[in-house]
C-alpha cells in the first residue's frame, strides 16, 4: 500500500475562524460568511480569486449550496462533505490535493456547524433507527468505556484516572482562558470539574467537549505560488486519514484503551513528513479531546507518551501550555467548543497562529527556539469504530 | 391426548413493597410483595423468557404451534405470538397465534394444545394493574408460565397427563375493560362471589366425576382467578384434604392474571412426586378444571429456575418508578431527540438478529460475529458465514458505561461491551442491574426485552443480565 503524501507541494496562505459558542444571532449562513470573508481578507484574495471549494458539515445542510447561496458563488465548483468529527480535516485534506494534482490553483477548505439550534444536549440523532438493535448510547458514554478499561489494564486506580481526566480538562480550560475565540473563556478549579454532575460513566459535564456553533476556512495554493501571498504560509507535511473496519464492537482482541485508527493515521503521517520523535520535534499538537479519557488515550496513540504511561505525562504537566509538548494550546474542543464540521480547521487555525509567532498570551516559547512543526488530530466516531486524520503543518518547507 | 412435555416459569426481577403504595397514597395497605415487570418488559418479552426456559428443559422437541395468551396483549390486530416465535428461532413453519384479550384466554390455550397434532407451545403471561390505590395495582402480579405440550415419547416422556377436563360458562358481568383503557372495572366484590360460586362447585364436581376419583384423592389443588374471594371460597368448599389447597403466591409474586393458573401449576409441579393428582381449578369468565397426573419423568425433566427460586426478585422497585414504568406517572424526559422507532423493512431483514440473537460464524476462521456479517473481520473471507444462535451463550464484560445523558424511561441506561464463551462480542444495554454494582470481568446472560416503544412500534431486542446462574 502506498501512501506518499504530498509533503510540500501546497500551503496554507490565508485562514479565518470565528468565536466558538452560542450564536444565537447567526446562522449557518451568518459563520460561513464570517469565517470565509476573514480566510479572504487573511491571504488578500477576493472571492472570485478561488477556483474550488470544499465543504464540510456534518449536520448544517447538504451539497454545495449550502456554501454556494450564502456567498454567492458565481458557478465555481463546491464540494460537500461529512466524515463524522473529522469532516473539517476532510474538507481541507481534500482541497490540497486538488491543489496539489494542478486541477486549480487555489481552493478554499471551510467548515460549519450550527449545533446549537436544536435545542437537544449534546449531539443530534445521526441517521434512522434502522433494525432497532443498536445500543442507544451517547457520545460521552461511547467514549466512556474507555476509562474503565485503561484503569484495568493499567492498574490506575479510579481516583487517580478521575484526577488525571481533571487535570487534562483544567489545562484546556487553562488554555482557552487565554483565547479570544474559544465558547469557554476562563479558567475552572479542579473541584469544581471533578464535582461536576456526572454524564456517563466517570465523565462529568466538565469532561465533555463545549457543544457550539461556529466555523473555520483555509485558502491553500500550490507551495512554489505560496509568497505570492504572503511570506510566512504554512506548508502542508503529511496529510493521512484512516477508517477502520470498525472492529472494535465485534471482536474481543479490541481493549478499548486505543484508537487504532489513530495510530495507523500516525505512523502514515509521521512518514509522511520525516518525523521520528513527534514529542521532540512538534511544536504543538492540536488534539480530539472531545472527552477527556480521549486525550489521555491520544497521548499514547499519537506516540507523545509510551503505552500506559500517558496518566502520569498528563499529571506532570508534560502537555501542558510550557510543557515538554504543548496539547491544545487554543483550548482543544473542550474549551474552545466543538463545532463539528468546523472543528479540523479550527485545529489549522491554532498551528496557523503560533507557527507564525501570532498567539498573543498563549504562545508556544518552543517556536522561538526553532521548533516549526505542529500536529492536528482530529477524530470522527467512537473508540473502536472511528475515522482519523492526522496532518502535520509546518512553516518552512523542508531543505 | 398430548401432556406435558416441559414447562419453565419467568417472573421478573422487581418486587414492589405493597407498603410503599400504602405510604404514598394512605390507600389501605397489604402486605407482602408484587412481581412487577420492568420498564422495558411486555406481555410478550415475559412470555419469551418463559418460552425459553421450557425449550431448554425438553431440548430436541421443536415445537409445530404457538398459543399466546394475555389479557394484556402488547399489541391489537398485529400478532404478538409471532415476536415470541421469532425470539425462540422457530421454524417458519410453525403456526403461531394469540388468544388474547381475557384472563380466560389462557385457560383455553392450554386445552386447545392438549388436543394433539404435532409438539405445541402455550405462552401464558400478563402484566397485572389496574389504577393508582386500587385492589388490582395492589394485588396483581407480573409473571409468565410456558407448557410444551407433546404426545409421550421415549426421547420426550410427558412429565404431566391430563386425566380430566371440565368447564362450566355463564355471561356475567364482573370484571371488564374497554380496549384502550388503563385499568379495568369491577362490579361489586359480592356479585361476583355469588357468580362464580355455583360455577367452580359444578365444574369441579364434573371434573372429579371424569376423572373417576373424589376430592380427598387430590394430591394438588390449585385454584387461580382474578377474583380471590370466590377462589378462597371454592376452595374451602371443594372438599380438599387438609394441607393440599396450593399457595397462591400472592404475598410474593400478586395475582398474574392469565399466567396465574400455569404459575401455580408449575410450582406445584417444581416439587410434586410422580403418580400424583393435581387439579388446576380456573375460575374466570366460569370455571375450567383439569386434573393432571405426574409422572416418573417429572423428576428429571423439570426446568433450571424453579419457581421458588424466583419468589423473592432481585431488587425492590420504588412506588413512583412503578407508577413511571406502567403509564401512571409522566415524567419530564431529557432534553433529548425522540426516540426513533426501528423501521419495518430492516427489522424484517434482521428478523433472526433483532428476535432471536442469531449471529453468524466463519466457515473460514470459525470467528463468531454479532450482528451476523458477510465478510469476516478477522480472515475477511467473504459469504462463509453459518449461522448461530447465541441467545443461551453466557459472556463476561470487558468494558462498561452508566450514560445519564441516553433517553431511558428507566435512567440511567446501563451499557457493556461483553465478551461471549466462546467467541463474539457485542455492545448492549444492561438490564436487572445496579449500575454502581457493575464490573468488568462480571458474568452475564441474554434476556428478551422491549427497547422502548416509538411513534407507536414497540422495538423488542436483547439485554444482558448478570447470570441468574440457575434461572
Amino acid at each position: 500500500m502506498a501512501s506518499n503524501g504530498i509533503r510540500d507541494r501546497v500551503a496554507i496562505v490565508g485562514m479565518g475562524c470565528t468565536a466558538f459558542g452560542e450564536h444565537w444571532d447567526k446562522g449557518v449562513n451568518d459563520l460561513l460568511v464570517d469565517a470565509a470573508n476573514e480566510a479572504l481578507a487573511s491571504a488578500g484574495v477576493a472571492l472570485s480569486d478561488i477556483d474550488a471549494f470544499w465543504l464540510g458539515t456534518l449536520f448544517s445542510g447538504q451539497s454545495g449550496l449550502t456554501l454556494s447561496r450564502p456567498l454567492k458563488i458565481d458557478y465555481k465548483p463546491v464540494s460537500r462533505l461529512e466524515n463524522y468529527c473529522a469532516t473539517g480535516s476532510e474538507a481541507f485534506r481534500n482541497a490540497c490535493y486538488a491543489v496539489a494534482s494542478g486541477a486549480y490553483d487555489v481552493a478554499m477548505a471551510i467548515g460549519v456547524e450550527k449545533l446549537k439550534d436544536s435545542g437537544v444536549s449534546g449531539l443530534p440523532n445521526i441517521g434512522a433507527a434502522g433494525d432497532g438493535t443498536k445500543a442507544p448510547l451517547t457520545a460521552p458514554a461511547m467514549f466512556s468505556l474507555l476509562a474503565p478499561a485503561y484503569a484495568k489494564k493499567f492498574g490506575v486506580d479510579d481516583a487517580t484516572l478521575k484526577e488525571v481526566m481533571t487535570r487534562i480538562a483544567w489545562k484546556n480550560h487553562k488554555n482557552g482562558a487565554l483565547n479570544p475565540r474559544a465558547q469557554f473563556r476562563k479558567e475552572v478549579p479542579k473541584d469544581t470539574i471533578a464535582c461536576s454532575p456526572l454524564v456517563a460513566g466517570p465523565l462529568g459535564i466538565f469532561d465533555c467537549s463545549g457543544v457550539s456553533d461556529g466555523s473555520a476556512a483555509a485558502i491553500v495554493v500550490r507551495a512554489e505560488d505560496a509568497r505570492r501571498y504572503t511570506d510566512t504560509p504554512l506548508y502542508v507535511k503529511a496529510l493521512s486519514f484512516i477508517a477502520g473496519p470498525a472492529a472494535g464492537p465485534i471482536d474481543p482482541d479490541y481493549d478499548y484503551t486505543t484508537f487504532p485508527e489513530v495510530v495507523a493515521s500516525a505512523v502514515d503521517a509521521y512518514a509522511q513528513a520525516g518525523i521520528k520523535d513527534p514529542r521532540a520535534e512538534l511544536a504543538m499538537a492540536e488534539v480530539h479531546d472531545c472527552f477527556t479519557p480521549t486525550e489521555l488515550v491520544l497521548m499514547e496513540d499519537l506516540g507523545f507518551a509510551a503505552r500506559g504511561t500517558g496518566w502520569k505525562e498528563v499529571l506532570a504537566g508534560t502537555f501542558d501550555l510550557d510543557g515538554e509538548l504543548a496539547v491544545n494550546p487554543d483550548g482543544g474542543l473542550k474549551s474552545f467548543g466543538h463545532p463539528i464540521g468546523a472543528s479540523g480547521l479550527r485545529m489549522l487555525f491554532e498551528a496557523w497562529l503560533q507557527l507564525r509567532g501570532e498567539a498573543g498570551k498563549r504562545q508556544i516559547a518552543s517556536v522561538a527556539r526553532g521548533r516549526k512543526l505542529a500536529l492536528t488530530h482530529n477524530l470522527g466516531g467512537a473508540p473502536g469504530e472511528c475515522v482519523s486524520f492526522v496532518g502535520v503543518v509546518g512553516s518552512e518547507p523542508s531543505g | 391426548m398430548h401432556g406435558i412435555a416441559a414447562y419453565g416459569v419467568y417472573v421478573p426481577y422487581w418486587r414492589l413493597d405493597r407498603k410503599a403504595i400504602a405510604a404514598a397514597l394512605g390507600a389501605p395497605s397489604g402486605s407482602g410483595t408484587r412481581a412487577v415487570a420492568s420498564y422495558d418488559e411486555d406481555t410478550t418479552s415475559l412470555g419469551v423468557e418463559a418460552a425459553r426456559a421450557a425449550l431448554r428443559a425438553a431440548p430436541g422437541l421443536r415445537p409445530e404451534a404457538l398459543y399466546f395468551a394475555t389479557a394484556t396483549p402488547a399489541y391489537l390486530d398485529k400478532t404478538n405470538a409471532t415476536a415470541i416465535h421469532a425470539a425462540l428461532g422457530l421454524d417458519g413453519s410453525s403456526l403461531a397465534c394469540d388468544m388474547v384479550g381475557s384472563v380466560r384466554s389462557g385457560a383455553g390455550a392450554l386445552r386447545a394444545a392438549l388436543q394433539g397434532g404435532g409438539p405445541t407451545l402455550v405462552v401464558l403471561s400478563d402484566i397485572r394493574t389496574g389504577l393508582p390505590g386500587g385492589g388490582d395495582e395492589r394485588e396483581g402480579g407480573d409473571g409468565a408460565a410456558a407448557f410444551l405440550c407433546a404426545d409421550d415419547a421415549r426421547e420426550a416422556p410427558v412429565v404431566a397427563e391430563p386425566v380430566a377436563f371440565a368447564s362450566a360458562t355463564a355471561e356475567f358481568l364482573e370484571r371488564w375493560r374497554l380496549p384502550g383503557d388503563a385499568a379495568s372495572r369491577q362490579w361489586e366484590e359480592r356479585f361476583g362471589e355469588h357468580a362464580y360460586g355455583p360455577l367452580g362447585e359444578a365444574a369441579v364436581t364434573d371434573a372429579l366425576k371424569r376423572a373417576g376419583v373424589t376430592a380427598p384423592a387430590i394430591n394438588h389443588w390449585i385454584i387461580a382467578g382474578p377474583h380471590a374471594r370466590a377462589g378462597k371460597r371454592l376452595a374451602a368448599s371443594v372438599g380438599a384434604m387438609k394441607g393440599t389447597v396450593a399457595d397462591d403466591l400472592g404475598a410474593t409474586i400478586g395475582n398474574t392474571g392469565t399466567a396465574h393458573a400455569g404459575l401455580l401449576l408449575a410450582n406445584a409441579l417444581d416439587a410434586a412426586e410422580p403418580d400424583q393428582l393435581v387439579a388446576v381449578v380456573s375460575l374466570a369468565d366460569g370455571c375450567d378444571v383439569t386434573i393432571w397426573r405426574t409422572t416418573p419423568a417429572l423428576a428429571t425433566r423439570r426446568p433450571r429456575a424453579k419457581v421458588a427460586s424466583q419468589l423473592a426478585g432481585g431488587g425492590q422497585v420504588s412506588y413512583p418508578t412503578f407508577l413511571t414504568w406502567r403509564g401512571f406517572l409522566r415524567r419530564e424526559p431529557p432534553r433529548r431527540p425522540d426516540p426513533q422507532a426501528p423501521e419495518a423493512p430492516p427489522a424484517a431483514r434482521a428478523e433472526a438478529w433483532k428476535f432471536a440473537f442469531t449471529g453468524s460464524r466463519c466457515q473460514a476462521c470459525g470467528t463468531r460475529h454479532l450482528p451476523p456479517q458477510r465478510v469476516c473481520v478477522k480472515c475477511h473471507a467473504v459469504d462463509r458465514m453459518a449461522p448461530e444462535r447465541l441467545a443461551d451463550v453466557p459472556a463476561t464484560i470487558a468494558t462498561f458505561t452508566v450514560d445519564r445523558l441516553a433517553y431511558s424511561l428507566s435512567p440511567p441506561v446501563v451499557a457493556a461491551v461483553i465478551d461471549f464463551e466462546g467467541g463474539g462480542r457485542f455492545q448492549c444495554e444492561l438490564t436487572d442491574v445496579d449500575p454502581a454494582a457493575v464490573k468488568i470481568g462480571d458474568r452475564v446472560e441474554m434476556t428478551f426485552r422491549r427497547l422502548l416503544t416509538a411513534g407507536g412500534v414497540h422495538n423488542y431486542f436483547w439485554k444482558a443480565r448478570p447470570l441468574t446462574g440457575g434461572k
